[in-house]
C-alpha cells in the first residue's frame, strides 16, 4: 500500500523519488490579441466576418431552395445536380463558418489562462459507504426479506414466470417453418419447395417469354424464371400477388446456359437433365443466397458477386472456389409438345443457403 | 468527499462572479429557475469545469456530433419515408423507373431524392454522418486504448463505449436496409442466410424476423422501428451515461509540468470549452453537409428496387460491416451434416461466432490488462503508446486482423483496381489474417521499445543539435545539448515498469489470490507483458550522465567559435588561420 | 565510354523484353497498312466488290492474324493442347468488328484477357477483315445504326424502351458490369470491363458475339429490340446528371467507405488539430490599463 495515498490515488510521477522534480505549470505567456489593441480589433473583425459569411450562406440556401428545380427536370451545374450542390454547399458554408468563427473567438479572444482543478478518487468515502450499508441493512431488515423466505421465494418464482409471457407473446412474429410447408397456403411454400413443377415452362426473366432450344446459341446465358410468375387467370389477374411473387422469385430464379454437349460432365442420375447442351441451375447461391449470374462462357464457371463462390456449370455446378459448400441445385429440363423448354420437376433439394434442419446427406 | 470547487478558480484572471445585489432581468429568470430546480449548486460545480486541450481528445466529439447530425437529418427523412413493403407502381419524377413495381419504402426514398427539395441532400448527409459516426467511434476507441485511458477507474466507460460501437454498427445496418433498393435487399437476404446458419434456432429466427419466408412483408417496418426508436433510444441512454461518467471521472490528461495524477489542467467549460465544443458541432455538421453536397452516396435510383433475382457486381455492406463480410469471403467452404441436420461452419463461424468473439475481446480488454499487470491503481495521466509496448502491440495486432478482413471484404474492388486476381487475394488473406497480426505485434513492440531507448538516450545524453565539431586531431563529433527541463520532466513522468513484480504476495485489495494454474499463467503473462521494457533512468543515472556531459562540454569548449558557415568553401572568407582553398 | 555501354545494355534488355514481339508486330502492321495506303490509293476510293474486300481481308489476315488463328482461321492449338487462337469460322463480321475496332485484337499475348487499346487497323482494313471472316461461315453481321438507335421512336416509346432496358440490364448485365456499368471482377484476374463511354455499336456487337468469357446474348436470348433498349438505358445513364455530386467511380460502398475515412475523417482530424493547437504567443507582457 506504500504506493497509494490515503485517497487511493497513486503517488504520481510528482513524488519524491522521481528522477526529475515536477517544475510546475509554466508561466503564462500572452497572445498578440491580449497585448495589442490592434490585433484584438483585427481578430474581432475576423470573427464577425465569419459570422457574416455564414449569414450570407444561409440566404443563399433559401435562394437556391426556391430557384433551382428538382423532379424530372433538374437544373445542372458541371453535370452535377445543381439543387443538391447549391443547397449542400450553402448549408455547409452556413454551418462551417459559424463553427470556424466561434472557435476563432475562443482561440484569439476568450481568456486562455489554464485552470487547475483537483481530482477526487472515484470511490466514495468510508463514511458514505458505512452510511449506505447501514441504510441498506435497515431497509432489508424492515422488509423482512431475509426472515420470510416464503414471500421472497414465491416473489422470485412469480417474477421468473413473467418471462414466459414475455417470450410467448412474440410467438406470432412469424409462422413455424414446418407449418409453412405443411399448410402450403401459396405456391411453393416452405424451404424444401419452390414453384417449379413438372411441365412448367422456363421463361425469360423480365420479358416472360418461353424458350425453344433452337433459339439458344452455344455460349448463351439466359436469366430465367418459372412461367407461373407471368401467368394470369381467366380474368386477367396475375396468379401470384405481392409477397408471393417475391418469395417465388427468391427461390425459383434459374440461369440457363448452353455449351458444347461434349463439355458437360453429367452428374449421376442427371444424364437426361440437359437438352442439347442446355442446362439450368438455381440462380440462388448456396452460400448465403445472393442471385448468381456472373457466367464465364469460356470456362463455364459462374461467380457469386457477394462472396466470390465459384461453381462449374459444366460439372453439376460443383464448387470450384470460395466459401460455398454445396453445388447449385440443378433444374432438370425437357421439351414440351410445343417445343418449349420446361422443368421435369421441382428441384430435388432445397435451394439457397444451408439451414440447420436441412437434410444434406 | 466532494471537492471544494470554489477554491479552484483562483488562478483565473477574470474576477469571480459576486452575488448580484440587484438582479437584472436575467437574474430574475435565474432566481425563478433556481427556486424550482436548484440548479445553482450543480452549475457552480460544472460551469467552470476544466477540460484539458489536445486534438486527440476531440475524436469522441466527432462521434457525438455526427450522432446529433444523424438525429436531425433522420427526423427530416421520417417526414416522407414510408416504411412499407406494399407494392406500388412508381409514378414519381425519375424517368428510368417509371411504372416499375416497387415497395412503398423504395418509392418514398425516390420521392425524397427527386421530389423533395433538399431531400437528396438530407439523405446523403444522413448516410455520410452514419459512416463518420462509426469511423469516429473507431478512432476514438483506438486513441483511448493506445493512451491507456481505459484503465481504472474508466473500465465501465470503455464497456459503454464498446456497446455504443456495437449498437452503432447495428443501427447502420438497419438503416442500410430500409430504402429497399437492390443493395439493401441483397444485404437483408445475406442476413437471412446468416441467421439460417445458426444451429437449432436459425430457421425459426429467420421465419420470425421476416414473418414467414424471405422476403415476406414485415422486415422493413420491423427494421424501421428498430432503426428509429429502439436502437437510437439505447444509443441516447448510453451516450448520456458515457458523458456523465466522463464528467464524474474528469478527463484524463497528458503528463507535463504541473500536470499530475491529482489534478486536471486545462480550460474551463464556460466559455472556452463551450465555444470549442459548440463550434466543433457546427464544423462536423458543416463538413457532412459539404460531403452531402459534393459526394454522391448510395444512388438508389441506379440500383433500382430490390428484386430477389437481381444483383450487382460490387455488392458490399457499408464499411463498418466490411470486416465480417471479408471473413465470409475468405472462409473455406466447410459444412458438415449429421443425422439429418446441416452445420454450415462456412457461414456460422465468420459471421456469427467471429464478431461475437471479437466484441467480447474488445469488451474485456481493460480487465484482461489489469489482470495481467496487477495494476489496481487509478490512472488519470495518459501514457504514450511507446511506454506500454505490449498493449500498443496488442491493439495494432487486432487492427491488423480487422484491417486484413476489411480488405478481404473489398477483394473484388481491389482486384479490378490493382489488376490482381480475386482468387490470389483470397488465398493470400487466408494466410495473412493469421500471420499479419503476429508480425504486426512483434514489429510494433520492438518499435515501441526502440522509441523508449531513444527517449532515454535524449534524457541521458541530450538531443542531437546538428552542430558538428572537429577536434584538433581531425575527429568529428556532434554536439549534444540537454533537453529543456520541462521536456525532461515530461519524458520521465511515467510508470517505472512492472507494478507487482516487487510484491508477488496477495493482492493489494486484500483478497486472497487463487493459487494454482491460473496465477501461474498470470505470472508468465505478466513477465511477458513487461519483458524488454526500457525503464526510465533513475536520478543517479541522470546525475551521472550530466556530470559526464559537463566534462565533455569542457573538452569541446575550445572548439567553439569555429562553427563553419559554409562560406569558407567558396572563398568568401577564410576560417581563422586556416586556408581551406590553396591560393594560386 | 561508360555512357555508350549503358545505352547498349539498355537496348539489348529491350530486345529481350516481353513486349518486343508486340512492338515488332505492330511496326509490321503499321508498315503493311502504310504500304497499302501508299500503293493503292486509287483502288481504295472506288467501290470495292465484295470479292475484292474479302481478298484484301484475307491478305491482311495472313499477315496479322494467322499466326494465332491459323492460315485458314481454323484456330491453332499449342503443343500442350491449349488454344493459341480459336477458330474464327462462323464468328461473323460483328465479332471481328468489335475485337478489332476496340483494339482488343490483335492481342498482346495469348492466354489472359485482352484489354481494349488503340486500334491497329483503319476502318477500311477492319471492314476487309470482317468481310473475310464473314465469308468463312455464317455468323452475326455488323449491326446497322437502326438496330441500336431509339431515334426512330416517339417520345413515349423511348421512355418505355429505356425503362424496359433498365430492367433487362439489371437482370442480365449488372452481376458482372455493376449497377452503373462501371465494371467488376471475374475469377482469376479477369474482369468485366466498364461500359461507360463504349459506343452503342460495340455494346450491341459484344452482346451478339460474347467476346472472351462474356456469355452470348444472341437474338434468340435477347431480341434485337431488347438489346437496343439495354443500350438506350446505358446511354440514358451517361446523359443523366450526377444528381448527388461526384460519383466516386460508382463502385458501391467500398469507394464510399474510403471517402468517409480519407476525406471525412481526414477533415475532422484536421479541424480537431486546429481547434486544440496553441495560438501564437508573444514575448510582450500585458499592461494593465
Amino acid at each position: 500500500m506504500s504506493e497509494h495515498t490515503s485517497d487511493n490515488l497513486p503517488v504520481g510521477p510528482s513524488g519524491e523519488e522521481e528522477p526529475i522534480a515536477n517544475p510546475g505549470l509554466p508561466e503564462h505567456t500572452w497572445r498578440p490579441t491580449d497585448v495589442d489593441a490592434k490585433a484584438e480589433k483585427r481578430a474581432e473583425r475576423q470573427v464577425a466576418f465569419f459570422f457574416a459569411l455564414s449569414a450570407i450562406c444561409a440566404v443563399l440556401f433559401v435562394v437556391a431552395y426556391f430557384s433551382l428545380d428538382v423532379g424530372d427536370n433538374w437544373d445542372t451545374f458541371l453535370g452535377l445536380g445543381a439543387s443538391n450542390l447549391a443547397l449542400g454547399t450553402s448549408l455547409g458554408g452556413a454551418l462551417l463558418f459559424i463553427g470556424i468563427g466561434v472557435i476563432q473567438w475562443a482561440r484569439k479572444l476568450m481568456g486562455d489562462h489554464e485552470i487547475v482543478e483537483m481530482r477526487h478518487p472515484a470511490r466514495s468515502s468510508d463514511e458514505d459507504r458505512e452510511g449506505t450499508l447501514a441504510a441498506l441493512a435497515a431497509g432489508l431488515e424492515e422488509s423482512g426479506i431475509s426472515r420470510r423466505p416464503l414471500v421472497r421465494n414465491s416473489l422470485l418464482g412469480s417474477l421468473a414466470m413473467l418471462g414466459l409471457p414475455a417470450i410467448v407473446v412474440l410467438r406470432d412474429l412469424g409462422p413455424l417453418p414446418g407449418d409453412v410447408y405443411d399448410d402450403e397456403e401459396y405456391e411453393g411454400a416452405g424451404l424444401e419447395r419452390t414453384v417449379w413443377k413438372k411441365g412448367m415452362r422456363v421463361v425469360r426473366d423480365v420479358i416472360g417469354t418461353p424458350i425453344k432450344p433452337s433459339e439458344v446459341e452455344i455460349g448463351d446465358l439466359i436469366n430465367c424464371e418459372p412461367a407461373i410468375l407471368f401467368e394470369t387467370d381467366e380474368e386477367g389477374e396475375p396468379l401470384l400477388h405481392g409477397v408471393e411473387v417475391q418469395i417465388a422469385k427468391s427461390k425459383g430464379a434459374v440461369i440457363l446456359v448452353r455449351m458444347e454437349p461434349g463439355d458437360i460432365t453429367h452428374g449421376e442420375g442427371r444424364e437426361n437433365w440437359a437438352v442439347d447442351g442446355i442446362v439450368a441451375y438455381s440462380k440462388i447461391c448456396t452460400h448465403v443466397g445472393c442471385p448468381i449470374s456472373l457466367y464465364e462462357q469460356s470456362t463455364h464457371h459462374v461467380l457469386c458477386p457477394c462472396h466470390q463462390s465459384t461453381f462449374d456449370l459444366a460439372d453439376s455446378a460443383r464448387v470450384v472456389f470460395g466459401p460455398a459448400a454445396r453445388a447449385l441445385p440443378q433444374l432438370a429440363l425437357e421439351v414440351d409438345e410445343e417445343g418449349y423448354l420446361v422443368a421435369q420437376d421441382d428441384f430435388n433439394e432445397p435451394v439457397g443457403p444451408s439451414y440447420w434442419e436441412r437434410d444434406s446427406e | 468527499m466532494s471537492v471544494d470547487t470554489s477554491k479552484v478558480a483562483t488562478t483565473n484572471a477574470t474576477t469571480p462572479a459576486t452575488g448580484a445585489k440587484k438582479p437584472g432581468r436575467g437574474g430574475v429568470v435565474a432566481n425563478w429557475a433556481d427556486e424550482r430546480l436548484g440548479l445553482g449548486g450543480l452549475m457552480k460545480k460544472n460551469l467552470r469545469k476544466v477540460f484539458p486541450d489536445h486534438w486527440s481528445f476531440m475524436l469522441g466529439e466527432v462521434a457525438l456530433w455526427s450522432f446529433v447530425v444523424l438525429l436531425l437529418s433522420g427526423v427530416f427523412l421520417t417526414l416522407w419515408f414510408n416504411p412499407s413493403m406494399g407494392e406500388i407502381e412508381y409514378q414519381g419524377s425519375y424517368d428510368q423507373l417509371r411504372d416499375i413495381p416497387m415497395s412503398e419504402a423504395m418509392a418514398s426514398t425516390l420521392h425524397i431524392s427527386f421530389d423533395v427539395r433538399g431531400g437528396l441532400l438530407m439523405r446523403q448527409i444522413h448516410h455520410w454522418a452514419a459512416m463518420l459516426f462509426i469511423a469516429a467511434m473507431f478512432v476514438h476507441l483506438m486513441r483511448v486504448f493506445f493512451t491507456g485511458a481505459h484503465r481504472k477507474p474508466r473500465e465501465l466507460n470503455w464497456v459503454i463505449g464498446s456497446l455504443l460501437l456495437l449498437l452503432g454498427s447495428l443501427e447502420g445496418f438497419t438503416g442500410y436496409s430500409l430504402p429497399d433498393d437492390l443493395l439493401s435487399g441483397t444485404g437483408v437476404r445475406a442476413a437471412d442466410g446468416f441467421m439460417k446458419s445458426m444451429p437449432v434456432v436459425g430457421t425459426y429466427m429467420s421465419f420470425f424476423l421476416f414473418g414467414g419466408e424471405f422476403p415476406g412483408e414485415s422486415i422493413i417496418p420491423r427494421l424501421y422501428i428498430v432503426h428509429v426508436l429502439l436502437i437510437p433510444g439505447l444509443l441516447l441512454a448510453l451516450i448520456a451515461a458515457h458523458m456523465l461518467l466522463l464528467v464524474y471521472h474528469k478527463h484524463t490528461q497528458w503528463p507535463g509540468p504541473g500536470r499530475t495524477e491529482q489534478n486536471v489542467v486545462g480550460f474551463p467549460m464556460l466559455p472556452v470549452y463551450m465555444a470549442k465544443a459548440g463550434g466543433f458541432f457546427f464544423i462536423v455538421f458543416g463538413v457532412t453537409a459539404l460531403m452531402g453536397a459534393l459526394l454522391s452516396i448510395n444512388p438508389v435510383w441506379k440500383y433500382g428496387p430490390y428484386d430477389p433475382s437481381k444483383v450487382t457486381a460490387g455488392s458490399q455492406p457499408d464499411w463498418y460491416m466490411g470486416w465480417p463480410d471479408g471473413a465470409l469471403r475468405i472462409m473455406p467452404g466447410w459444412e458438415s451434416s449429421f443425422w439429418g441436420t446441416t452445420w454450415s461452419w462456412n457461414v456460422f463461424f465468420p459471421i456469427i461466432v467471429l464478431p461475437g468473439l471479437m466484441f467480447t475481446i474488445l469488451l474485456l480488454l481493460p480487465f484482461i490488462e489489469s489482470w495481467i499487470t496487477g495494476d489496481k491503481r487509478e490512472h488519470h495521466l495518459l501514457q504514450r503508446p511507446r511506454n506500454a509496448p505490449t498493449r500498443t502491440a496488442v491493439m495494432v495486432a487486432l487492427m491488423t486482423f480487422i484491417g486484413a478482413l476489411w480488405a478481404a471484404g473489398g477483394n473484388d474492388i481491389l482486384a479490378i483496381k490493382l489488376h490482381l486476381s480475386i482468387n490470389q487475394i483470397t488465398y493470400f488473406m487466408r494466410a495473412f489474417v493469421f500471420v499479419g497480426p503476429v508480425l504486426a505485434f512483434i514489429i510494433t513492440r520492438r518499435w515501441c521499445i526502440s522509441l523508449q531507448r531513444k527517449d532515454n538516450q535524449d534524457l541521458l545524453h541530450g538531443f542531437e543539435t546538428g552542430v558538428i565539431l572537429r577536434s584538433p586531431e581531425g575527429g568529428y563529433t556532434e554536439r549534444h545539448a540537454p533537453l529543456p527541463s520541462s521536456r525532461q520532466y515530461t519524458l520521465t513522468a511515467r510508470d517505472r515498469g512492472t507494478v507487482d513484480a516487487e510484491a508477488p504476495g496477495p493482492d493489494p485489495s486484500g483478497l486472497a489470490p487463487k493459487q494454482g494454474r491460473l496465477s501461474g499463467l498470470r505470472r508468465r503473462l505478466n513477465t511477458m507483458w513487461y519483458a524488454d521494457d526500457v525503464a526510465k533512468p533513475t536520478r543517479e543515472e541522470l546525475e551521472e550522465a550530466h556530470h559526464h556531459a559537463e566534462h565533455e562540454h569542457e573538452l569541446q569548449a575550445p572548439l567553439d567559435g569555429h562553427a563553419a558557415d559554409g562560406h569558407q568553401f567558396d572563398g568568401h572568407h577564410a576560417v581563422e588561420g586556416e586556408e581551406l582553398r590553396p591560393r594560386h | 565510354m561508360r555512357f555508350l555501354n549503358r545505352s547498349a545494355g539498355r537496348l539489348s534488355r529491350h530486345r529481350r523484353g516481353p513486349l518486343a514481339g508486340l512492338v515488332v508486330l505492330l511496326l509490321g502492321l503499321l508498315m503493311t497498312g502504310g504500304l497499302y495506303a501508299a500503293l493503292s490509293p486509287a483502288q481504295a476510293e472506288e467501290a470495292q466488290t465484295d470479292a475484292e474486300l474479302v481478298a484484301k481481308g484475307k491478305e491482311l489476315f495472313l499477315v496479322g492474324c494467322s499466326f494465332c488463328h491459323g492460315r485458314n482461321a481454323e484456330g491453332v492449338l499449342t503443343q500442350n493442347g491449349n488454344q493459341l487462337g480459336p477458330s474464327l469460322v462462323g464468328v461473323g463480321a460483328a465479332a471481328v468488328d468489335f475485337q478489332v475496332e476496340t483494339g482488343r485484337m490483335p492481342m498482346v499475348r495469348p492466354g489472359t484477357q485482352n484489354p481494349p487499346k488503340p486500334e491497329a487497323y483503319d476502318d477500311e482494313e477492319t471492314a476487309a477483315l470482317a468481310a473475310y471472316v464473314a465469308s468463312l461461315g455464317p455468323g452475326p453481321a455488323i449491326p446497322a445504326e437502326s438496330d441500336y438507335s431509339i431515334d426512330g421512336l416517339s417520345g413515349e416509346e423511348r421512355e418505355a424502351a429505356i425503362t424496359r432496358g433498365g430492367q433487362i440490364f439489371l437482370t442480365n448485365c449488372t452481376a458482372c458490369h455493376n449497377f452503373a456499368g462501371a465494371g467488376g471482377a471475374l475469377p482469376r484476374g479477369r474482369w468485366a470491363p466498364s461500359l461507360q463511354g463504349v459506343s452503342e455499336k460495340h455494346i450491341y456487337e459484344a452482346l451478339l458475339t460474347g467476346p472472351s468469357q462474356m456469355p452470348v446474348f444472341s437474338n434468340g436470348n435477347l431480341s434485337p429490340e431488347e438489346k437496343r433498349d439495354v443500350i438506350a438505358y446505358l446511354k440514358s445513364l451517361e446523359e443523366q446528371p450526377s444528381y448527388g455530386g461526384f460519383t466516386l467511380g460508382q463502385l458501391g460502398p467500398v469507394s464510399e467507405g474510403a471517402a468517409a475515412w480519407l476525406l471525412g475523417m481526414g477533415t475532422m482530424v484536421g479541424f480537431a488539430v486546429w481547434i486544440a493547437a496553441h495560438t501564437t504567443r508573444t514575448s510582450k507582457k500585458k499592461v494593465d490599463a
